[in-house]
């Protein structure tokens, strides 16, 4: 009798845990089956070229969303990434403009600076104690500014950085282009430092649970610090890999991306209220919104649709957690009240 | 139904001439498995004050929260003047003239006073904007009513705790409210502040208005109340008028709940484990001492608000103490955090497992070595492995209901959540646990089980302090009772001379020979002012 009752109800509770947790999965079915209907429009989409080109681009997007992804789910937002970016980009464009650095040091300043950045992020948020929305709405705009500064009008051209230094872009190792290699590095390394480290742990606890969190003796604003700086130190990654990808840097490089950024981090499943969510997620999450940015010139809708889309792809994917929440919820209250 | 008056049930001349503004008739209340109130019949007249007392759990909030539209009976019927109503929600609660005050106002902080005193129904002026002027005159007179002086053009953010239950007042007679609900209203006031409420509440009284006082001070009952009510585990026990009544009859109606079989073992009991001297948190309580040996449970009564739950995060580090002193196995210790109270054999299992117990969206494993990750894991890499077999060891004695380890704690039923939640305290071997209301909202086999627990881990030399609103939980598993009142110890029992009477009388603070505090409230000539 007991038995049987047991058994009955996870198995509900199951397949719907199983849909709410499988997000990679589900995103790249929706990419398989949307994928088979833009090619029947624009046969070009299945080319080689034209994957490796959608994922050298949402390389860039998906190693910042995976720092984003971090400190969202330590129930934090960064919204200085795309300051962030676009300052590492120009400052290592310039430097090696300027022949100051050879391109190996210039990418360490890179992430140097990426690094230090995002510990400004860390110490506003976690022990001046402001509100992280606040926080980086403001480094957002001192970023932005120092970087408006230091370019003035000035344009680093192509032709200003070193021979080579834009073909790591295109360039691909057994055919697999380096970008994609490095994001995928990134990815292992994020997942085995939130799945396998007593950090990980730890950042999972402070989102899920503060007060919890608190009582078990978490240091949850140091947490909250390395979360934050590691979001600095990943877009700093992403910053020098604007400058490869595109060559051409001005003061205003990335403006705008923390929209992309914080849109592949939420369709990728990690919960905005923090707690939950996976890297992996968050880099598919990226790739998904570079397909559908590619489908849409590929099938001849204006790029200005994009913008608008992102915006319902961010409602779906946020509504549909809230749906299978509360059905998990309701399965487990029901069963809790017996 | 058996007495049938001979008088036509249309205009009977014998029928009082206004039914009491509010009768309840066979009131029921459930949620999930328990009973919050059963078959509860009582009513309000106009121009008295009704006490209503009861332990903790014993229904007054629900019942509180059934006239505020909060909850809607399951069955049994309201009357409101001698009409059937249904309350559907708080808002057709205010519009039917039933004001309530909770414990903890709850006002709007940047709003001012007077836009909180007329929130949802501000006054308008033409074209249906609010008539701001006409709002604060109205607000003004109002306060000049309840004979107390406020600026009323100032925000609420920073007003004391009396004062904004002054708001909240003013916010019932803004609606000409005819029933007036105080719930717990002097929980947070002092004696200064009580007698200037109680003149306001008389002189409501005096007007007509029907008013329902609930309190955990049987002197306050006394002092002010005409008649009095007793719940007793969601059921009216007596409603009788307060002259009649002795603190002690209240006392003999407040207890005797159920009983249950609980298994506790006598333990050889050992040396001190736990000292406490002069602990003092301002505000929140004062002075407290008392011991705790290895091997043996000390039970902490007390009624909601007596500063349990506070002495027990202070000894765990969560907040900080004033003064006194907390010794450990002899040692002087001062935590700074609840780190360092674990390092040194600490645990508490907190009063809210959902809020601070289990991280509800990690596995039972993950939760168990949550406490004990640098320790289990000092080189930062975590095994999923030794996680494992260090949670099946810990939760195997447990007897938790669960498909594995690997199964996710907020799919537990609220027993097993529990176990969950000892067995991650357990694992960090700790030589003092505090136990904040353990059984909590668990079903009563889940409840034997816990107490078998306790038991066992008291006979393996842990000392354990058990905190817990259940009275005759508190009887059967204590070796020691201290009961506090408003934050003082005012008795310590043992187990063979404890009895639900004499834990309760130290609960509510009355000592039989202690009358002087009861006429001190009587005089409520002086005049109040704010």
């Amino acid at each position: 009798m007991a038995e049987a009752a047991v058994g009955a109800r996870p198995a509900r509770r199951n397949w719907l845990m199983a849909i709410g947790r499988q997000r990679e999965l589900t995103l790249v079915a929706i990419m398989f089956v949307a994928g088979a209907g833009v090619s029947m429009i624009a046969p070009q989409f299945l080319s080689v070229s034209n994957f490796s080109q959608v994922a050298v681009l949402a390389s860039i997007t998906a190693v910042a969303a995976i720092g984003e992804a971090i400190v969202i789910i330590t129930r934090g937002i960064d919204l200085s990434v795309e300051a962030m970016i676009g300052l590492v980009a120009y400052a290592v464009a310039r430097s090696l403009e300027l022949h100051a650095l050879d391109p190996v040091a210039a990418v360490a300043m890179g992430l140097g600076i990426g690094l230090v950045l995002g510990m400004v992020n860390g110490f506003v948020v976690a022990v001046l104690k402001v509100p992280a929305i606040v926080a980086t709405l403001g480094t957002l705009s001192i970023f932005r500014g120092i970087d408006y500064v230091i370019a003035g009008p000035h344009q680093v051209p192509l032709a200003g950085l070193p021979a080579g230094f834009s073909d790591v872009s295109i360039a691909d190792v057994f055919g697999i282009p380096i970008f994609v290699l490095v994001t995928v590095v990134v990815v292992v390394v994020g997942m085995v430092l939130l799945r396998s480290t007593r950090f990980g742990r730890q950042v999972y606890a402070v989102g899920s649970n503060p007060e919890a969190a608190a009582i078990l003796g978490i240091p949850s604003r140091l947490v909250v610090f390395v979360a934050f700086s590691l979001c600095g130190l990943l877009a700093g990654v992403a910053g020098v890999m604007w400058v490869m990808e595109f060559g051409t840097i001005n003061g205003t490089a990335a403006t705008g991306m923390t929209l992309a950024i914080v849109a592949a981090v939420v369709v990728g499943g990690v919960n905005t209220l923090g707690g939950s969510g996976t890297l992996a997620g968050a880099a598919i999450g990226a790739l998904f919104l570079g397909f559908i940015a590619n489908a849409l010139i590929l099938v001849g809708l204006s790029q200005f649709w994009l913008q608008a889309i992102y915006g319902v792809v961010i409602l779906v994917a946020i509504g549909s957690d809230q749906i299978i929440r509360r059905n998990v919820q309701r399965a487990n209250t029901r069963s809790g009240a017996r | 139904m058996t007495q049938t008056p001979v008088a036509p049930p249309e205009l009977g001349s014998d029928a009082p001439a206004t039914p009491p503004p509010v009768e309840l008739r066979g009131i029921s209340k459930r949620f999930a498995a328990t009973a919050a109130l059963t078959d509860v019949s009582m009513d309000l007249r106009a121009g008295e004050i009704h006490a209503l007392v009861g332990e903790n759990g014993a229904g007054k909030s629900t019942l509180v929260k059934i006239l505020a539209g909060v909850h809607q009976p399951d069955s049994g019927t309201i009357l409101l003047k001698g009409e059937p109503t249904l309350i559907h929600g708080p808002a057709q609660s205010r519009a039917l003239g039933i004001a309530v005050v909770h414990q903890e106002p709850r006002l709007f902080p940047d709003l001012t006073v007077a836009e909180n005193v007329f929130i949802g129904h501000a006054p308008s002026g033409r074209l249906g904007s609010i008539d701001w002027r006409g709002m604060r005159r109205a607000a003004q007179g109002l306060f000049a009513e309840l004979d107390v002086q406020f600026d009323v053009g100032a925000p609420v953010r920073g007003l004391s705790m009396a004062d904004q239950q002054l708001i909240e007042i003013a916010k019932a007679l803004s609606v000409d409210a005819g029933v007036l609900v105080l719930d717990e209203p002097t929980a947070s006031l002092s004696s200064h502040e009580v007698e200037r409420l109680f003149a306001i509440v008389r002189r409501l009284r005096d007007r007509g208005v029907a008013i329902l006082f609930v309190s955990h001070r049987l002197d306050e009952v006394f002092a002010l109340c005409d008649r009095a009510t007793v719940f007793r585990d969601g059921r009216h026990v007596v409603t009788a008028d307060t002259r009649e009544l002795s603190t002690a009859d209240l006392i003999r109606h407040m207890v005797g709940r159920t009983v249950s079989l609980f298994p506790k073992v006598d333990n050889p009991i050992g040396e001190v484990l736990l000292e406490v001297s002069g602990l003092t948190r301002v505000g929140v309580f004062r002075d407290v001492g008392f011991s705790v040996r290895a091997g043996e449970i000390v039970g902490l009564a007390g009624l909601v608000g007596a500063g349990r739950s506070e002495v027990a995060r202070v000894l765990f580090g969560i907040d900080r103490r004033d003064s006194g002193e907390v010794r450990l196995g002899g040692k002087l210790v001062d935590f700074a955090a609840p780190s360092d109270a674990m390092s040194e054999g600490i645990a508490y299992l907190p009063e809210d497992r959902h809020q601070e117990g289990l991280v509800l969206d990690f596995t039972i494993a993950q939760n168990v070595t949550l406490p004990i990750l640098p320790r289990l894991f000092p080189r930062l890499i975590v095994s999923g492995a030794t996680e494992r077999k260090v949670a099946e060891e810990h939760t195997e004695q447990f007897n938790v209901r669960m498909t594995g380890v690997d199964q996710e704690v907020g799919a537990l039923s609220g027993g097993n959540q529990q176990k969950v939640v000892l067995a991650k305290w357990l694992a960090s071997g700790p030589r003092v646990l505090i136990l904040d209301e353990p059984t909590r909202g668990i079903d009563i086999g889940a409840k034997v089980e816990v107490h078998r627990l306790i038991s066992e881990l008291a006979a393996k030399g842990l000392a354990i302090i058990l905190i817990s609103s259940d009275l005759p939980e508190v009887l059967a598993m204590s070796d020691r009772i201290i009961v506090l009142h408003e934050g003082r110890i005012t008795a310590e029992i043992t187990r063979d001379q404890a009895t639900q009477e004499s834990v309760m009388f130290a609960a509510t603070g009355s000592h039989r020979a202690d009358e002087g505090s009861v006429a001190a409230a009587t005089t409520a000539g002086e005049p109040p002012h704010g």
